[in-house]
């Protein structure tokens, strides 16, 4: 057969960059971000949307999307606590609320610039419980029946630590850990526990679902887990 | 149009075989991989990891119809379409150098732009599927290397599916040659106009021009 062998070069070189990408594809991704975060802020056609950058990716860890309606939401406070409560949506946002606006950084990699979260300070909800002294640690629970999360107290007592029910100026939908979640902010996203419905004080810190799969728990962005992101 | 002429075998058994089974995973894949992909999608149908499951089976499954498809006789016509491929003739580069308008371009069976589209489709499912593969088996490897694999597999997806997009698009614009795939020939007339270098070394007749 005559000719240039050229197809069976693109394909070996194109399969060849593509499967190699999974070695330095971390880096490509990261200058992606950085590059296209400035644009995606200003984008008014929402096409930027569609790209694979700069966007949530859901992850749940039960097999169907865990779904409960705000009428239906109740927030235990409990443990080591003088005064444990219980509280529905409409309590939750009736107390002193709190706006955060920052980036989202997973662990996997992606990253979402400036997203905007509204809920109540961490540190509020606990201290109406009435911590005992024994407390020096705080315990999640997800309704999803699986995903738990904690943190030391002084870690949840930060002012960017939030029990956030508003996402970008909408209430937080169900892929997204709704109706109210946790958002940690100085922390990889797998800290921001999805589907709150329990929290509890305790003596020490419980490793939690995705520090049981090898995370680490103490999740600062860009100083574990062998990683080097900006701060959010 | 010309009157119906008798058609001319393109695509035998095997290969249009391969191409129909090879669409049908794609399409699997497609589908699911967008549910996974769009959240809002997911909350619609619910039941992620049923359609994680079924996304993952389909990928994995990519290989075989390939491997059932190539060795011995029924791959023939198969190997010999892949060595077609493989070849790009002057002409072929002066169809790309015209972008397809130079009128004295005599095409062989495939034009120079399905030979950059079947290289590149090859290249993309190999590319998804070991990306893929890092994404759902990622325990062993580097975090970075999940990253990197969930970036290469996001925007791989993306070219993939504009590919898929036009191959269809120009398949739906030619129902002749789309004839080729379904039944395995396309009317006389047709691979004398656009494939004349074919034409004449099925027929042993000129073309014409």
């Amino acid at each position: 057969m005559d000719g240039a062998p050229v197809g069976r070069r693109v394909f070996l070189g194109l399969a060849a960059f593509g499967v190699s990408g999974i070695v330095w594809g971390s880096k490509a991704a990261g200058l992606m971000e950085r590059l296209l975060a400035p644009v995606a802020v200003k984008d008014g056609t929402g096409l930027l949307g569609l790209l694979p950058t700069g966007r949530f990716r859901i992850y749940s860890v039960v097999g169907s999307l865990p779904d409960r309606a705000p009428s239906d939401w109740r927030l235990d406070v409990g443990g080591l606590a003088g005064a444990p409560y219980t509280i529905g949506y409409d309590e939750l946002l009736a107390m002193p609320a709190v706006e955060l606006t920052k980036d989202f950084q997973c662990v996997t990699g992606w990253r979402v610039p400036q997203v905007r979260w509204k809920g109540v300070r961490l540190a509020d909800v606990i201290a109406r419980a009435a911590p005992q002294p024994q407390a020096t640690a705080v315990s999640f629970e997800s309704f999803d029946g699986a995903y738990t999360e904690s943190l030391t107290l002084e870690q949840a007592r930060r002012d960017d630590v939030i029990v956030a029910y508003e996402l970008d100026g909408k209430p937080i939908s169900s892929a997204h850990g709704g109706p109210v979640r946790l958002y940690v902010a100085p922390m990889y996203g797998y800290k921001s526990l999805k589907w709150l419905q329990r929290i509890t004080l305790d003596a020490a810190p419980r490793p939690g679902y995705w520090e049981h799969q090898g995370y680490d728990v103490n999740a600062w962005i860009g100083r574990s887990n062998g990683r080097s992101d900006e701060p959010a | 149009m010309p009157p119906e002429s008798p058609g001319l075998s393109r695509f035998d058994r095997t290969e249009r075989w391969l191409h129909w089974a090879n669409a049908t995973l794609v399409g699997v894949l497609v589908s699911t991989g967008a549910v996974l992909y769009w959240g809002e999608l997911s909350s619609v149908f619910g039941r992620r990891a049923l359609f994680k499951e079924i996304h993952v089976i389909a990928g994995l499954c990519l290989p075989i119809p390939f491997l059932l498809a190539l060795p011995g006789r029924r791959g023939r016509g198969l190997r010999r379409d892949l060595g077609v491929l493989n070849r790009f003739s002057p002409d072929d580069f002066r169809w790309l150098r015209s972008r397809g308008a130079d009128p004295t371009v005599r095409l062989g069976k495939f034009n120079p732009g399905q030979k950059l589209n079947a290289a590149f489709v090859g290249a993309a499912l190999v590319t998804m599927l070991a990306t893929g593969s890092v994404l759902r088996f990622f325990q062993p490897f580097p975090l970075a290397w999940r990253t990197g694999a969930t970036f290469i597999h996001d925007w791989t997806a993306l070219a993939l599916g504009l590919a898929i997009t036009g191959h269809i698009g120009l398949a739906v614009a030619d129902r002749d040659a789309l004839r080729g795939m379904v039944s395995g020939a396309v009317p006389a007339w047709w691979a004398r106009r656009k494939r004349p270098g074919w034409y004449e070394e099925v027929t042993g007749e000129g073309a014409g021009s």
